[in-house]
């Protein structure tokens, strides 16, 4: 289980999850987690923001097309988008082979990278997905 | 929710089971897009035993039969099937049919899922006093074999010489030592087989179809790829693209308005002479965008015009693909459409006939 839900990331209720800079600054990755990926299948294109737009956590900052749906992206924290992964553009199913590496979708610089820590830790997000299964 | 004779199956093959209409039916095993690929160029396999089937039985099971569907089941002989519409007086669609004439006297109607019950009622309350009608839904199981190497695989284990059969053609024939009804239909757009069997028994045909398949590619296909194979052949989906709300004129399916005699023969008169006001039509996305159901079909203004009734990725067309209802102004090949994706405009073209047609 440890490496469905990497250890080293902060996880939403909606299923993205958010990477602390490893180098102890403010820049934050985010993307989408193995739970979500297994429920929406293969997915056929990602609808990303551009370079310089700014994430309201909470807010929908794109939205990821699946076969059968589409479904929104909500920002685990607010911030100005740095970096954007491109390749996700022609090759969308990175996310379905690698959410955690090659499937990430953008980076955004944060005010306070300590406002990851509202969201839940990889053994509280399992103990979530474990709760919303039983309902 | 109910499970087919298969469930059991599905779960220990993998499959990602969901609710379709109270049925527990797999959406996908290895995923929709290596299923899509593999019915398109080996085969796959489907069950769809959650389907209904209601058989006409008697001297007058014809004439029943006529009442209630609109294409001409007189041309039907026996071992041949149709496929058509029944409607209600308004000529609304009821639900699309397949019609299996066996013989004279013994008629089968496969009708959707979710309408078993509606069907069922309707043709009881309109037909029951010509002929006796069976609800035999629960006690049949019924498998699809498709793609370019389905005919090979399934006469490669029946009995009879199923590989001759023509397109809407069925006979029995024993598979996995279980009599069967073997027919030459399908929903993919690939060629194949139907096979009918008794519920309790449609696992060992299941089971024979999977061992044999293995030397052709065959894999166990989900409802996800049912779908996206179906639409790529322009097939309806009922209760998505057809609906009592719609008649088989306006859905582009005037071609099985054949027959005489039958409810909503009137009102489908009347709609072709006064001429429609809309049409279902298929259309290719050329922005970026992937249509769904639902989604508003718009003028310059954004005001809506039309609905889109099916969208998704063409996995085999390579492109996004959807169908709607437009004016019939907006109808014709290359016109130019505004899908309203869930706010932003995306701009799509009109295309006849399926995005994908087998090759020949």
């Amino acid at each position: 289980m440890s490496t469905d839900y990497p250890n080293d990331l902060r996880y939403t209720k909606e299923h993205e999850w958010a990477r602390p800079d490893e180098s102890g600054g403010n820049k934050i990755t985010i993307g989408i987690t193995k739970f979500a990926v297994e429920s929406l299948g293969d997915i056929t294109q990602v609808d990303l923001p551009k370079e310089g737009e700014e994430l309201k956590k909470d807010a929908v900052f794109g939205t990821v097309e699946s076969v059968k749906a589409v479904s929104d992206l909500f920002a685990p924290c607010s911030g100005k988008v740095v970096k954007v992964n491109d390749p996700l553009g022609d090759s969308p199913e990175y996310i379905n082979e690698d959410c955690y590496d090659e499937g990430w979708m953008v980076q955004v610089e944060v005010k306070d990278p300590k406002e990851l820590d509202a969201l839940m830790n990889a053994e509280q997000y399992q103990a979530y997905l474990k709760e919303q299964e039983s309902h | 929710m109910k499970q087919t004779p298969l469930y059991g199956r599905h779960k220990a093959l993998g499959a990602k089971i969901i609710d379709f209409g109270g049925w527990a039916m797999p959406v996908q095993y290895s995923g929709i897009l290596d299923e899509h690929k593999s019915v398109r160029e080996a085969a796959g396999i489907f069950d769809v035993s959650h389907m209904g089937e209601v058989w006409f039985r008697g001297p007058r099971a014809a004439e029943a039969v006529q009442k209630l569907v609109t294409n001409d089941v007189g041309k039907l002989v026996d071992g041949m099937a149709m496929y058509t519409c029944a409607c209600r007086p308004s000529g609304g669609i009821v639900d699309d049919l397949i019609v299996y004439r066996s013989d004279a006297e013994n008629i089968l109607i496969v009708v959707n899922a979710s309408n078993v019950d509606k069907d069922f009622g309707w043709f009881q309350e309109q037909a029951g006093a010509i002929c006796e009608i069976i609800n035999l839904s629960d006690e049949t199981g019924l498998l699809a074999v498709q793609g370019p190497r389905a005919v090979e695989l399934v006469q490669s284990i029946a009995d009879q010489p199923v590989a001759e059969l023509k397109s809407f053609r069925f006979r029995k024939a024993v598979i996995g030592g279980v009599m069967t009804n073997v027919a030459r239909t399908g929903y993919t757009g690939e060629d194949g087989f139907e096979l009918f069997a008794p519920a309790q028994a449609v696992g060992k045909v299941w089971d024979a179809v999977l061992d044999a398949g293995h030397k052709v590619g065959l894999k166990p296909i989900g409802l996800g790829a049912r779908d996206t194979l179906r639409l790529e052949a322009k097939l309806s989906l009922y209760g998505n693209d057809i609906d009592e709300e719609h008649t088989p004129h306006e859905a582009g399916l005037s071609w099985v308005v054949k027959g005489k005699g039958f409810i909503g023969e009137e009102a489908l008169a009347r709609q072709k002479a006064e001429g429609l006001t809309r049409k279902l039509v298929g259309f290719v996305m050329k922005e970026r965008g992937t249509a769904r159901h639902g989604y508003p079909i718009v003028d310059d203004k954004g005001a809506a015009i039309g609905v889109v009734t099916s969208g998704s990725v063409g996995p085999t067309v390579g492109a996004n693909i959807g169908l709607g209802y437009v004016p019939v102004a907006l109808a014709q090949a290359g016109t130019r459409l505004q899908i309203d994706c869930r706010g932003k405009g995306a701009a799509a073209e009109v295309v006849n006939g399926a995005f994908y047609k087998r090759p020949s």
